[in-house]
């Protein structure tokens, strides 16, 4: 059995800030919406289902809001699906709207990602207090923070390997007008000085808190012969997950972030992905996550992640284009970031990343999600022409 | 379209669990589903689940449930916040592409430890309607007297409702409310929300659910009577219940229309009516006597929150696989007043 | 028998959550705050109430051009009766009916009161009028009830509002507040673990075919989904296998001052690694491989809290191939 050819044949992203005073959640959604239907030369009723992913509830306090967004997403009479995977929820909503292509079951599917998260505070919502539950005293830099520790002796990474990492995005952000921060003054000596919040991460080493949304409309073959605009084909897609916690577990280099990549890899016929790609966009959340994934990803030998990016391989004009949006260090509305991935990777393989557009040269490109206890993973490789 | 059956079916439920925390109820209902599908954990393809965060007041409640499930080496997973029944329908898109030929899917959910008729609030408009707190038994009521005003029908014919599902609920050893009360004693008790009252509403249950599904010639080889899903869709209405007409479900009747429920006869139905008077609205809908409808006894008699709807549809593969129905409907239900349905067709072969 | 161990949890953000509404929500809850009740006109001539920004059927934006007044009488098309308000909840401290009331010139309904005092007052198809707060704000509770009708009796006047600079603004938010609570237990696994805690040792619980220890199970081994039924006891000193050194004053009620270390502990006889505060030692002295034991409370309880930290116990350091598969 054959899966069914799918592409992404429309693209909309809202403007992210820190807060999105003008406008509800519904227009926060919409915006990125219309913009995806736009671009896919499309109105709301010819969309056939549409998939709804977001972080936790309590972000907006909100119980299941795909019931409250049926109308603002033009999904009265359709099929309606609310994904939530953790902070993979951008990825893998993409997925699972690719995949009710792929079945065959429709033809034209609408995704979006969203968060709203200034109504309360990220750092609250993600850590409730639960009874019996070990409090989590440090935050969820604490959590993050002695995984790099050992990553950093494990490679021999030096420190300022994250900071390299913290320039690199911002300064590609000021290239994407729809990125939260732009900074076009960062220099590594600012990253340096910033505030140690959780040695060794540093307050420019982290991400912002985001309000945004992300859309995708995804369409069949016929649907995507006939779109006005260029589209990105799925040449492969995968989600891999492992438990929070069991004896002996690599959290530095997880065994499902790797399973995962493999799977899409084979699926998209890439065996080196430094080669075979044109660029990737990863979800680096802390600065130190780019050469971890560097190797997760198979891009280097384990150990070598720190160098590639030390090297500027993965700078906006090296080899290996890295989050050439900015990444999730410049803009993080925590349920859209996963979509971001795998919408601006989709931009670019279509030519239409504008400012921050790479050169393409195999037209391929690779979305990546990653959430919980860096144990949800969702990747996608997409690319300019049909699969064989 | 390939042919996807239910292998197995697993399900439990209390009142109120003091003793067990999520995992340590899902994981013999997941061993007990997974053993009986006859395929072994390492050999299932993929693994779909569904929870709310809010009956926890936590989030990423989803989470702890894979603790339950085993995955290692890591696995093929995903998540909706959502009843088991859609993570069920994730599961068979899945199987539909191709990339695997079996799914575990589960539901689960502590409902008693909040107050989930209040909980249920926060799915409501947050600028226009949730202020007001409207529980999620008050909204049931709106629609209940707006159904009896509109149909001609009384506080008598949700007694029998709830008669005939509690007299079925007796067979049904996962039920927390069974028995035969007279329609006189179903009468004489005080309102909860008028016209709604105790026995009309279902009974707060914590429960967790599972289903194995398998594709095609693997169903064949590990089941010999397969429940196949011959048809299986979902549809949501506008958002405000006073912009929808509460005395019909006409997302039910929508997805019945693309499920197929019609093309054939129907002998078994086990619809996700958590109030009575949803029985009788869901029966329309469905175009089926509600004389055959919930057998098990329905919600009225379990309704583990987030695991509910995928036991009806358990509960008509059940019946399929042990032969003694041929084709059934089940339904499942989210969000206020039966704004959201799924309805899964299943037969033997 | 063990008693389950059950406890109290609350949820509720501190303050409430601020949303912003937008052009249309906006507009709708300004006219509330100014006594009016407002409907859109949709693109087939419906009337839309309360104007919720998408148009239900056809998805289509709605329009603040687009609004026209209604009511203020209305009829109520379905109603519920509450007979316990629940405090700090409903907008009503006595018993009162939920209802749809579509207003005058409307062709929706929209939810509300209406204050009667028994549900004998109540009937399908009964007109009411809205009731205004005097201290409305710009939210759907500055009608403070529906009350009977009677065509041709006079209006409820809508108290003025008091002298305010911004009073002609428009409405652009709400907060929203209200605290859910929840009794969660424990479970079985973490019971015993608790119950271990306050009697000053740790448990850990491991599968039957399996060697590896976990202690605070959740109640199964991961890896397998098998229950994790054989207890087994753990000891309290272990390894720093990795950590960081806090800089952040003030992220829970528990962190000492700054800065102070987090680190993953893995303990002797135990599979699995788990976060513990560091005291005892400077942050610099702190190492991966540093030998630590708890510091239990002098009061031991079925808390987490009954191991405070743990400190150095100046024995040499572990080798890392000891603990590199523990990270």
């Amino acid at each position: 059995m054959s899966k069914n050819a799918v592409a992404v044949v429309g693209v909309g992203q809202t403007h992210h800030r820190s807060s999105r005073k003008d406008v509800s959640m519904a227009g926060l959604v919409r915006e990125a919406a219309v913009e995806a239907l736009e671009d896919a030369g499309m109105t709301w009723s010819d969309i056939d289902a549409v998939v709804v992913g977001k972080a936790p509830d309590m972000f907006e306090g909100v119980a299941m809001p795909e019931l409250y967004l049926a109308d603002a997403l033009g999904a009265v009479g359709k099929p309606m699906l609310r994904v939530h995977t953790a902070g993979s929820v951008g990825g893998s909503t993409a997925i699972v709207a690719a995949k009710l292509v792929q079945a065959g079951v429709h033809e034209r599917v609408l995704t979006v990602a969203y968060e709203k998260q200034s109504e309360s505070n990220a750092t609250w919502g993600l850590s409730v207090p639960m009874p019996f539950s070990p409090p989590l005293v440090a935050g969820a830099g604490g959590y993050f923070a002695p995984m790099i520790r050992a990553y950093m002796t494990r490679s021999g990474a030096p420190r300022e390997s994250g900071h390299l990492v913290a320039v690199k995005d911002r300064l590609n952000a000021v290239r994407n007008p729809r990125a939260h921060l732009h900074m076009p003054e960062i220099t590594l000596k600012m990253v340096e000085e910033s505030w140690l919040l959780w040695d060794p991460l540093r307050y420019l080493d982290t991400c912002p808190s985001s309000d945004g949304a992300m859309a995708m409309v995804l369409g069949s073959e016929k649907v995507a012969a006939a779109a006005p605009n260029p589209v990105a084909w799925v040449h492969g897609m995968a989600m891999r997950s492992e438990p929070t916690m069991f004896a002996r577990r690599d959290q530095i280099n997880p065994q499902a972030g790797k399973d995962c990549a493999a799977d899409v890899y084979r699926q998209a016929g890439i065996s080196d992905p430094r080669r075979d790609l044109d660029c990737a966009e990863i979800y680096v959340p802390f600065s130190w996550y780019e050469p971890m994934w560097l190797e997760n990803l198979g891009f280097c030998a384990e150990g070598d992640g720190w160098k590639l990016t030390a090297e500027g391989a993965t700078a906006f004009d090296g080899d290996i284009p890295w989050n050439p949006s900015g990444g999730v260090l410049s803009s993080n509305p925590i349920g859209a970031s996963g979509m971001i991935r795998f919408g601006e990777v989709a931009q670019q393989v279509r030519g239409a990343a504008g400012g921050h557009q790479v050169e393409l040269k195999t037209g391929k490109a690779l979305g990546h999600a990653y959430g919980g206890g860096s144990q949800f993973f969702a990747m996608w490789v997409v690319g300019a022409k049909k699969p064989e | 379209m390939r042919d996807v059956a239910v292998v197995s079916f697993s399900y439990s439920t209390i009142a109120k669990e003091q003793m067990r925390n999520e995992v340590e109820m899902l994981a013999p209902v997941i061993t007990e589903a997974i053993d009986a599908s006859g395929i072994a954990r390492s050999d299932i393809g993929f693994t779909c689940s569904g929870s709310f965060d809010y009956l926890q007041g936590g989030p990423f409640s989803f989470v702890m449930g894979l603790d339950a499930v085993g995955a290692w080496p890591p696995i093929r997973e995903s998540h909706v916040e959502m009843d088991g029944a859609w993570a069920l329908y994730e599961a068979w898109i899945a199987i539909q592409t191709g990339e695997v030929d079996s799914a575990l899917v589960y539901g689960f959910g502590k409902a008693s430890q909040g107050n989930v008729h209040e909980i249920m609030s926060l799915q409501l408009d947050p600028y226009y309607v949730a202020p007001l707190w409207p529980s999620m038994v008050d909204l049931a009521a709106l629609q209940a007297r707006a159904y009896l005003d509109s149909s001609g029908l009384s506080e008598r014919d949700l007694a029998e409702v709830v008669a005939q599902a509690m007299r079925s609920a007796r067979d049904t050893p996962q039920a927390i409310r069974s028995g035969e009360p007279s329609i006189e004693e179903l009468l004489a008790a005080p309102y909860v929300a008028s016209p709604l009252r105790d026995a009309d509403i279902f009974p707060t249950t914590d429960g967790v659910a599972a289903i194995v599904l398998a594709a095609g010639d693997l169903a064949r080889s590990v089941n010999k009577r397969p429940a196949w899903i011959r048809g299986l869709d979902h549809r949501i209405e506008p958002h405000s219940l006073g912009a929808r007409d509460l005395t019909r479900s006409e997302s039910t009747a929508l997805a019945a229309k693309h499920a197929g429920v019609a093309s054939g006869p129907i002998d078994v139905a086990e619809v996700h009516a958590q109030f009575s008077h949803e029985v009788l609205i869901l029966s329309e809908a469905l175009g089926v006597d509600p004389s055959i409808v919930n057998p098990s006894g329905g919600p009225l008699a379990a309704n583990g929150i987030m695991s509910a709807g995928l036991v009806r549809i358990g509960e008509v593969a059940q019946r399929i696989m042990d032969g003694t129905a041929n084709r059934g409907v089940a339904h499942a239900t989210s969000g206020p007043a039966l704004q959201q349905n799924l309805v899964c067709v299943l037969e033997g072969e | 028998m063990t008693e389950p161990l059950v406890a109290r949890h609350s949820l509720e953000y501190p303050g409430g959550y601020t949303r912003s509404v937008g052009d249309v929500v906006g507009r709708y809850l300004t006219g509330l705050r100014d006594g009016r009740i407002e409907g859109a006109r949709l693109a087939d001539g419906r009337v839309l109430v309360p104007p919720t920004e998408y148009d239900p059927l056809t998805s289509a934006a709605v329009s603040v051009d687009d609004f026209v007044e209604v009511g203020p009488a209305g009829t109520v098309v379905t109603w519920s009766w509450v007979a316990n308000p629940r405090a700090e909840k409903h907008a009503l401290d006595r018993p009162f009916a939920f209802a749809l009331i579509r207003p005058d010139g409307a062709d929706t309904s929209m939810l509300h009161m209406v204050d009667v005092a028994t549900p004998e007052e109540m009937s399908t198809g009964m007109r009411v009028i809205p009731h205004w707060r005097s201290d409305r704000i710009g939210g759907v509770s500055d009608i403070e009830a529906w009350r009977p009708y009677k065509d041709g009796d006079p209006i409820p006047e809508v108290p003025p509002l008091p002298f305010s600079e911004n009073m002609g603004d428009s409405v652009t938010g709400i907060v929203t507040s209200g605290r859910l609570d929840y009794e969660i237990a424990a479970g079985e696994s973490t019971t015993r673990f608790l119950l271990g805690l306050a009697e000053g040792k740790i448990i850990g619980g491991k599968a039957v075919g399996s060697d590896d220890v976990y202690a605070a199970s959740r109640g199964t081994d991961p890896t397998t989904g098998a229950p994790t039924s054989i207890s087994v006891d753990v000891s309290d000193t272990g390894v720093i296998t990795t950590f960081c050194i806090v800089n952040i004053p003030g992220l829970s009620d528990l962190a000492p001052e700054i800065p102070y270390v987090s680190a993953q502990v893995l303990l002797d006889g135990a599979d699995n690694t788990f976060f513990g505060l560091i005291r005892g030692c400077s942050v610099d002295e702190v190492r991966m491989g540093m030998r630590v034991k708890a510091k239990w409370l002098d009061q031991l309880t079925t808390d987490h809290g009954s191991i405070e930290w743990w400190e150095p116990t100046g024995e040499p350091d572990a080798e890392y191939t000891d603990y590199k598969d523990y990270l």
